[in-house]
């Protein structure tokens, strides 16, 4: 525990998330992630966006970036580019990430920049208080969908696999073990991870849902998720109404900062006489 | 050997953000603005700074943010539409305080407009486009030496006082070419932000409430400090207590009230003596200094004020001029932006009238001379 305290800022907790939500589950393995892998935590930058999940990195005891909505990836790429040697982690939601971020999603993905994307995903918009988003299942309640959801949800983990991400695993704030050992590797990965956090909101989802308490939510959890190895030999019967939690992909491919350092090595050989500064520039064509 | 070179605007603007130090560059491609990122891109790996090609100006403007939270300088360019994206994260580099530079290419709007044609129509844009009260410092440069100056002045005004400066460029500006003397590296003055010596006891935000610079630390190098688009502290962290939100929105708008004359800037030509004054920026500023010269040949009593610095407006001179002149004219591409504020501040004392255009072509000089002239002969 004291291991794992060292990583908080203990003067900014208590939290805000409602009683029984899962995001402190989900930043928990996170927390326990890193110190198992003993990151230094000077090397650490963590970007979030806006929403409930956005308010994780505000607890924790690193270089934190809140930021707009939906913009956490766009802001992390710069980041990490700049300094390709920090770890740089994003905490982000359903909403944010896949509603107004999906286009930044899908391109920090193609490039497999290597930043640890931790998408919290409740199903619907908790801060603005229970809206449905992208990753609401077809026929579940909101605020803004009073006789149920008609839009089809995202499969988040097939669209970050689809986008060129490298590292693709699921689980849930039940599954805290496993989402912790998930988190571990994806750390590690040098390239774009995401991890999809399955997280209960009792306060919004839940109740307009009537699925009963947050420990309701967590057996529903329990019940219905499969481990992707388990489903291998499972049949289609058996899977339905189930969902897979695991690791899903992990396929390494170049990473894009050290492809851009590789290219600066390379034309800085070719311009070795340049001193920095202003220089002749070549004649742009418009 | 001298170093003079035939050039165009956005290469001279490319040229002196790299003078500055600019050591990063987002952008997306946006006619007329194009040749700044296609430079940059040639140009940034060449001095081991980076460059990237975001999926949109959304997040062009996050991606220098982020970098210039790690300490570097960061730029970006745009147009119209592009510059509209860029609204909501330009007030977050305001309220977070973080310094970098947009680089405007005006082109006629609104929407896609006319994407090769003139226009000055972001005036009002530059200066309140994001939402809420918030600093911000626009300069426009009137030739393509300017272009190479301002951008200078627009890196060290951002590193001075943390704050998001644009330089509002136009399609005739951008595109044009002059030749430009360029001056040694060694004479040119370069603000690098100020910074904290060690973290102990770090508050980010902590600053002299009467319009006080905080300290910037880099991302990376054991700060650990926690920056938010919400009202906060010193401490970095949100705050709902309305003294907080007080305090902080008066010493950012303080931050450039007391910089505006330090950071002044302007060209004048025949003011001393003048009976009808025109004040232009930009492209049509060359207009209606070909213009002025025109009437005083003809033994018109005209005189020039274009300013460099829009938002602030050189106040005190303008209005010292104001006391003076019978006439002021403000030829802009537009249907009226710039003239609101000379009207504010000649408050009356001369009739101040104004001269717009918006079909993309750039005033002729017989256009402003007319209007100097008020349809004598």
């Amino acid at each position: 525990m004291s291991e794992m305290l060292k990583y908080f800022r203990e003067n900014r907790l208590p939290h805000i998330w409602c009683p029984g939500c899962g995001h402190g589950t989900i930043t928990g393995a996170l927390v326990r992630a890193i110190a198992k892998l003993k990151l230094d935590k000077n090397r650490i930058v963590v970007v979030s966006g806006i929403g409930c999940s956005s308010r994780a990195p505000g607890y924790l005891d690193f270089d934190t970036l809140h930021t707009t909505h939906g913009r956490a990836l766009a802001f992390a790429t710069g980041i990490k580019l700049s300094r390709p040697d920090l770890k740089v982690i994003v905490m982000t939601g359903d909403g944010d990430c896949t509603a107004i971020g999906g286009n930044h999603f899908i391109h920090a993905a193609r490039r497999n920049i290597d930043i640890t994307t931790i998408v919290m995903n409740n199903d619907i918009y908790g801060m603005t208080s229970g809206q449905y988003s992208p990753m609401t299942p077809t026929g579940m309640f909101g605020t803004t969908a009073p006789y149920g959801n008609v839009e089809r949800p995202f499969d988040l983990a097939k669209l970050a696999i689809a986008s060129g991400a490298t590292y693709v695993g699921r689980s849930t704030s039940y599954h805290a073990q496993l989402l912790e050992e998930l988190m571990e590797k994806a750390l590690l990965n040098k390239g774009f991870s995401v991890i999809e956090a399955v997280s209960q909101c009792p306060t919004y989802f839940g109740r307009k849902n009537k699925l009963g308490s947050a420990v309701d939510m967590l057996n529903w959890y329990k019940e219905r998720a499969v481990n992707v190895k388990a489903a291998a030999v499972m049949t289609p019967e058996k899977l339905e109404g189930k969902f897979l939690i695991g690791e899903l992909f992990n396929q390494p491919a170049p990473e894009y900062t050290a492809a851009y350092d590789a290219l600066v090595d390379g034309v800085r050989r070719k311009f070795d006489t340049f001193q920095g500064g202003v220089r002749e520039c070549a004649q742009n064509s418009d | 050997m001298t170093n003079a070179k035939l050039m165009q605007g956005n290469e001279a603007c490319t040229l002196g953000a790299l003078a500055a130090g600019l050591d990063f560059y987002a952008g997306y491609p946006i006619t007329p603005s194009t040749e700044i990122a296609e430079l940059c891109s040639e140009e940034l790996p060449k001095i081991g700074g980076k460059f990237i090609q975001m999926e949109d100006e959304i997040g062009s403007i996050a991606a220098i943010i982020g970098a210039s939270l790690t300490g570097r300088k960061a730029m970006t360019a745009t147009s119209g539409p592009g510059f509209s994206l860029m609204q909501e994260n330009l007030g977050y580099a305001s309220l977070t305080e973080v310094p970098i530079v947009i680089i405007n290419v005006q082109r006629v709007g609104p929407s896609t407009g006319m994407p090769t044609s003139l226009a000055q129509g972001d005036v009002m844009q530059a200066r309140w486009g994001t939402h809420g009260d918030h600093p911000v410092v626009v300069l426009a440069p009137g030739n393509v030496k300017e272009c190479f100056e301002l951008t200078i002045k627009a890196f060290n005004i951002a590193e001075d006082y943390r704050v998001p400066v644009i330089v509002l460029s136009d399609e005739v500006i951008g595109h044009m070419r002059e030749k430009v003397v360029l001056p040694d590296l060694k004479d040119i003055k370069v603000s690098r932000r100020a910074a904290p010596s060690s973290p102990g006891g770090y508050l980010p935000y902590k600053a002299d409430a009467d319009g006080g610079v905080p300290l910037m630390a880099p991302f990376g190098a054991g700060y650990r400090y926690h920056v938010t688009g919400l009202f906060h502290d010193e401490t970095g962290f949100p705050s709902n207590r309305s003294d907080v939100a007080d305090t902080l929105l008066r010493r950012l708008q303080r931050k450039v009230e007391k910089a505006e004359p330090a950071i002044r800037d302007y060209f004048t030509e025949s003011v001393e003596d003048c009976d009808v004054l025109v004040v232009a920026f930009g492209s049509s500023a060359m207009s209606a200094l070909s213009a002025v010269r025109q009437a005083r040949a003809k033994g018109i009593k005209a005189g020039l004020f274009r300013p460099k610095t829009i938002w602030p407006f050189p106040e005190e001179p303008l209005g010292e001029l104001a006391s003076r002149v019978k006439r002021v004219i403000v030829p802009e591409m537009n249907l009226g932006q710039l003239i609101l504020e000379i009207e504010r501040i000649v408050a009356g004392r001369a009739p101040v009238e104004h001269l717009g255009k918006v079909n993309g072509e750039l005033f002729r000089p017989e256009e402003v001379l007319a209007a100097i002239m008020g349809g004598q002969r």
